[in-house]
C-alpha cells in the first residue's frame, strides 16, 4: 500500500482534504475462480476538500459507482487506500460505523433506495438509531425533512414511499442522510432517474447544503452539463481510471484529454468543439488495453495528431502515470498534458509511486 | 402533499378491497354449496343400494332407508332443505356411520387439526430458517446441500416419501426393527389423558408429521430463499448498510421481513390444500383425521358425509385464501394505502 505517500503540496493542503483517495484498485474476481478479473477501478487518486462539490464523470461501465462504492466502504478494494480527514478508514462494520455518519450514501433511484414498508419518518429516523443521536427524535427528523424541502414536515411522517413523487423521494433519501449532520454526502447520479423538471430543484437543494451547512458533496454523473452547473471540481473516468481532473471551469474551457474532448463535443451547451462520435468498442474492464487506455478510441491518434507530435508509439506501449488527487488542472494523456509527459518520462529511473506497474 | 390526499383517502380504499375479498369469500363459498349439491346428485350410484351392498336386504327395507334420507323427495325439494340443513350447520345422516354428519366430522377433525398445525409449524420454521440462511450465505456448503435436497424433496410425490418413511422407520429394514408404530393414532388400551397416553399419541403421531413438515419444507425454503434472493439486490439494504447498520440487522431489519411477504402467502395459501392433501398422508399412517374420514366416505360411498368433508375442505381453502390477502394486505403498505 502507499501510505508513505507525501501529501501534496496545494494551498489547501493547510486544512488537508475532508476525503483523500489514494491509488485505489477494486478488482473483481471472475466467479469461481474462472475468466478474467473485472479492473472496475484501477488505479484512482482523488481529493475532496472541505465545502467542495466534486463531480466525478465518464460513461457508463467506467467504474464510477464502484468507485462511490469502496469510498463509503461498501467494496473493500483490492488495494490503496481511502482516508477521511486523513485517517485511513477501518475495516468492518464496526470500524467504520462512526466514518458512515460522518459520510452518507444518495443513490441514483430513490425508489429503490428507500424500503418500501417503512414509513418516511421510520425511514429517516433509522440513521439515528443506528448511531443512537441524542435530542427529541421527532423533532430531528422534522428538522430534516424541512431541510430537505418537505414542509411542513409532520405531515410527510406516516407518509410511504409509493405515495411520494419521485422528487419527494429523493428529498426523503436526501433527509435521511441529513438528520445525521454529516460532513460529507457522496451522491451516485442523485437525479439520473428524475424528471427533467425536479432535477433543478433537487440539485438545488444540494447546493443550498454546501452553502448552508458547509458539506463536501463527490457527486457522481455521466452528465457533463449537470457537473457544470454545481461542481467545483470535475474529474473525469475512464475503465477505471481518472484521466482528466481540475477546476471544473477550467477544465471544461479548455478540456486536455481527448476523451474529455469528447465527451464534452456532444453537450449541447457546448459550441466551442467539434462533435466528435466516440467510435469502437466500449471499453471492457475486463480487457485493458496496453499503454495508454483509451488508445483503441483515442481520436488524437487515430487522426494522427499524436503521430505528428512524437507521442503515438508511448499512445500505444507506454502506461500513463496515475493522475495525482491535486487541485491543478491534469490530464492522462502523452499528448495534451505537459507534466505527464516529463513524469512518465522520468518514470522507469525513479519509479515514482503515482507510476502503474508496480503491482 | 399527494401523501396526505392519500391519506384522508386510505380508510375508505381499505375498507372497500376488505369489503370486496369478503363478498369475493362470500360468493365462492355459495357456489361451492350449491355445486356440492348437484355433484353428489348427479354421481353413479343409489345411495341407498350402496349402503346395503352385498347384503341381502328387503326392497321395502332400503324404501325405509331412502325416506329417512330424504332422497325420495323431488329435487327442489331436496335442495331447498339441504341449504337450509347445511345453513343451519346440519349436514345430513352418514350412511356410513347413521349418526349426523357433522358429529362425526366434529370427532375426526382434531387428528388432522394436531398433524397439519404442527407439521405447519414445523416445516414454516424450519422452512424460513433454511430458506433464510441459504440466501445469505448463498454457494456455502449449507446453500447448495440445502438447495439440492430441497429440490429432490420438492419432486417427490408425498405418498412416495411417506410409503418410504413408513417402510424404513415403521416396518423396519433388514436388521432394523421398526421404530415407529405404522399406523393409528394411538395404541389399543392407552388411556389418551395420561402421561402414557400423551407419548403414545406422538409415537404415532411422528412419522405423519415427519412426512408432512419435509413435505412443505422443501418448498418454504425454496420460496423463501429465491425472494430472499431478489430482496438482497436492492437498494434500501445498501442505504441501510452505508448508514452503519450491521450486516445481520440489515438481514433481520429489513431484508427477511419484506422477503417474508411472499412466503407468508404462500404458507396460508397452502394451508388450505394442506387440509386436502392430507387425504393420502392420513391414508398412508391409518392416521384418523379428515383425510382417512373422506377416503372411508368415497369408499362406501357416503354421498352426507363426503358432500360435508368436501364443503370443509373448500370452505378451508377459501379462507385460507382470504387470509393470505388480508395479510398480504396488513403487511405491505403499498396495497394497504395504494
Ligand atoms: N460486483 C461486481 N462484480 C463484477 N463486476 C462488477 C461488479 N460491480 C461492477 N462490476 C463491473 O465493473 C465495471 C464498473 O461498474 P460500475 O457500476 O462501477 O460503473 P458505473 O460507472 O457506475 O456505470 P453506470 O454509469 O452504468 O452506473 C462494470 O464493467 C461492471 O460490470
Ligand atoms: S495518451 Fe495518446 S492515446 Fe491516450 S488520450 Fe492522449 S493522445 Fe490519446
Ligand atoms: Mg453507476
Amino acid at each position: 500500500m502507499t501510505a508513505t505517500q507525501p501529501a501534496p503540496a496545494a494551498p489547501e493542503a493547510a486544512q488537508g482534504p475532508i476525503l483523500e483517495v489514494r491509488d485505489l484498485h477494486v478488482h473483481f474476481g471472475a466467479r469461481r475462480g474462472k475468466g478474467p478479473t473485472a479492473k472496475a477501478v484501477d488505479g484512482v487518486d482523488l481529493q475532496v476538500q472541505p465545502g467542495e462539490i466534486v463531480a466525478l464523470a465518464g460513461e457508463s461501465g467506467c467504474g464510477k459507482t464502484t468507485l462511490a462504492r469502496s469510498i463509503l466502504g461498501l467494496v473493500e478494494p483490492t488495494s490503496g487506500q481511502v482516508l477521511y480527514r486523513g485517517k485511513p478508514l477501518g475495516r468492518g462494520t464496526a470500524a467504520l460505523k462512526p466514518y458512515r455518519r460522518e459520510v452518507q450514501l444518495v443513490l441514483q433511484d430513490p425508489t429503490g433506495a428507500l424500503n418500501p414498508r417503512q414509513s418516511v419518518y421510520e425511514s429517516v429516523a433509522e440513521g439515528l438509531r443506528i448511531h443512537g443521536v441524542k435530542g427529541d427524535e421527532e423533532t430531528l427528523v422534522a428538522d430534516a425533512l424541512a431541510r430537505s424541502g418537505l414542509r411542513p414536515p409532520r405531515r410527510f411522517f406516516l407518509a410511504y414511499p409509493h405515495e411520494l413523487s419521485g422528487g419527494q423521494r429523493q428529498r426523503v433519501v436526501i433527509a435521511g442522510a441529513l438528520a445525521l449532520e454529516p460532513s460529507m454526502l457522496v451522491a451516485d447520479e442523485p437525479v439520473s432517474s428524475l424528471d427533467a423538471s425536479v432535477r433543478g430543484e433537487i440539485l438545488a437543494l444540494l447546493l443550498g447544503l454546501v452553502r448552508d451547512l458547509g458539506l463536501s458533496i463527490l457527486v457522481v454523473t455521466h452528465d457533463l452539463g449537470l457537473a457544470w452547473n454545481i461542481a467545483d471540481r470535475l474529474a473525469v473516468m475512464y475503465l477505471g481510471r481518472i484521466v482528466e481532473q481540475g477546476p471544473t471551469e477550467t477544465v471544461l474551457a479548455n478540456p486536455r484529454h481527448p476523451y474529455t474532448r469528447a465527451l464534452l463535443s456532444v453537450v449541447p451547451e457546448v459550441h466551442h468543439l467539434e462533435t466528435q462520435i466516440l467510435s469502437g468498442e466500449p471499453p471492457d474492464p475486463t480487457r485493458v488495453p496496453p499503454g495508454c487506455r483509451f488508445h483503441p478510441r483515442c481520436p488524437a491518434l487515430a487522426s494522427g495528431e499524436a503521430a505528428r507530435a512524437g507521442v503515438d508509439d508511448r499512445c500505444r506501449n507506454e502506461a500513463v502515470p496515475i493522475l495525482r488527487g491535486v487541485a491543478e488542472h491534469h490530464a492522462a494523456c502523452f499528448l495534451t498534458d505537459e507534466s505527464v509527459k516529463k513524469e512518465s518520462e522520468r518514470r522507469p529511473r525513479t519509479r515514482g509511486s503515482h507510476a502503474e506497474g508496480l503491482q | 402533499m399527494a401523501a396526505t390526499s392519500t391519506r384522508t383517502f386510505r380508510p375508505s380504499a381499505g375498507q372497500r378491497r376488505l369489503g370486496a375479498k369478503l363478498i369475493g369469500a362470500a360468493l365462492s363459498l355459495a357456489f361451492v354449496l350449491v355445486f356440492n349439491f348437484f355433484l353428489f346428485r348427479v354421481l353413479p350410484g343409489d345411495p341407498a343400494k350402496n349402503l346395503t351392498r352385498n347384503r341381502l336386504v328387503p326392497a321395502e327395507q332400503v324404501e325405509v332407508l331412502r325416506e329417512s334420507f330424504g332422497l325420495g323427495k323431488p329435487l327442489p325439494q331436496q335442495f331447498a332443505q339441504y341449504v337450509r340443513d347445511t345453513l343451519s350447520g346440519d349436514l345430513g345422516i352418514s350412511y356410513k356411520f347413521r349418526r349426523p354428519v357433522s358429529e362425526v366430522i366434529a370427532e375426526r377433525i382434531w387428528p388432522t387439526v394436531l398433524l397439519l398445525g404442527l407439521s405447519t409449524l414445523l416445516s414454516t420454521a424450519i422452512g424460513l430458517w433454511i430458506g433464510i440462511r441459504g440466501a445469505w450465505r448463498r454457494n456455502s456448503v449449507f446453500d447448495r446441500v440445502s438447495l439440492g435436497a430441497s429440490l429432490a424433496l420438492y419432486a417427490m410425490p408425498e405418498f412416495w416419501l411417506g410409503i418410504m418413511l413408513l417402510i424404513a422407520f415403521g416396518v423396519g429394514v433388514g436388521p432394523l426393527p421398526g421404530l415407529f408404530p405404522t399406523g393409528g393414532l394411538s395404541s389399543p388400551d392407552t388411556e389418551l389423558a395420561s402421561l402414557a397416553g400423551v407419548a403414545d399419541v406422538a409415537r404415532h403421531l411422528f412419522l405423519p408429521c415427519l412426512t408432512l413438515t419435509l413435505a412443505y419444507i422443501a418448498e418454504y425454503a425454496l420460496v423463501m430463499r429465491s425472494s430472499l434472493l431478489d430482496e438482497l439486490t436492492e437498494d434500501y439494504l445498501t442505504t441501510a448498510r452505508a448508514k452503519g447498520l450491521r450486516d445481520a440487522l440489515v438481514l433481520r431489519r429489513h431484508a427477511v421481513p419484506n422477503a417474508l411477504l411472499p412466503t407468508t402467502t404462500l404458507i396460508f395459501l397452502n394451508l388450505g390444500f394442506i387440509v386436502s392433501g392430507a387425504i393420502t398422508i392420513e391414508t398412508v399412517y391409518s392416521w384418523p383425521g379428515l383425510g382417512l374420514l373422506s377416503y372411508e366416505a368415497l369408499r362406501t360411498p357416503d354421498y352426507p358425509l363426503l358432500q360435508g368433508v368436501f364443503l370443509l375442505f373448500s370452505a378451508a381453502v377459501i379462507i385460507a385464501n382470504l387470509i393470505a390477502d388480508l395479510l398480504y394486505a396488513y403487511l405491505d403498505p403499498r396495497v394497504r394505502t395504494g
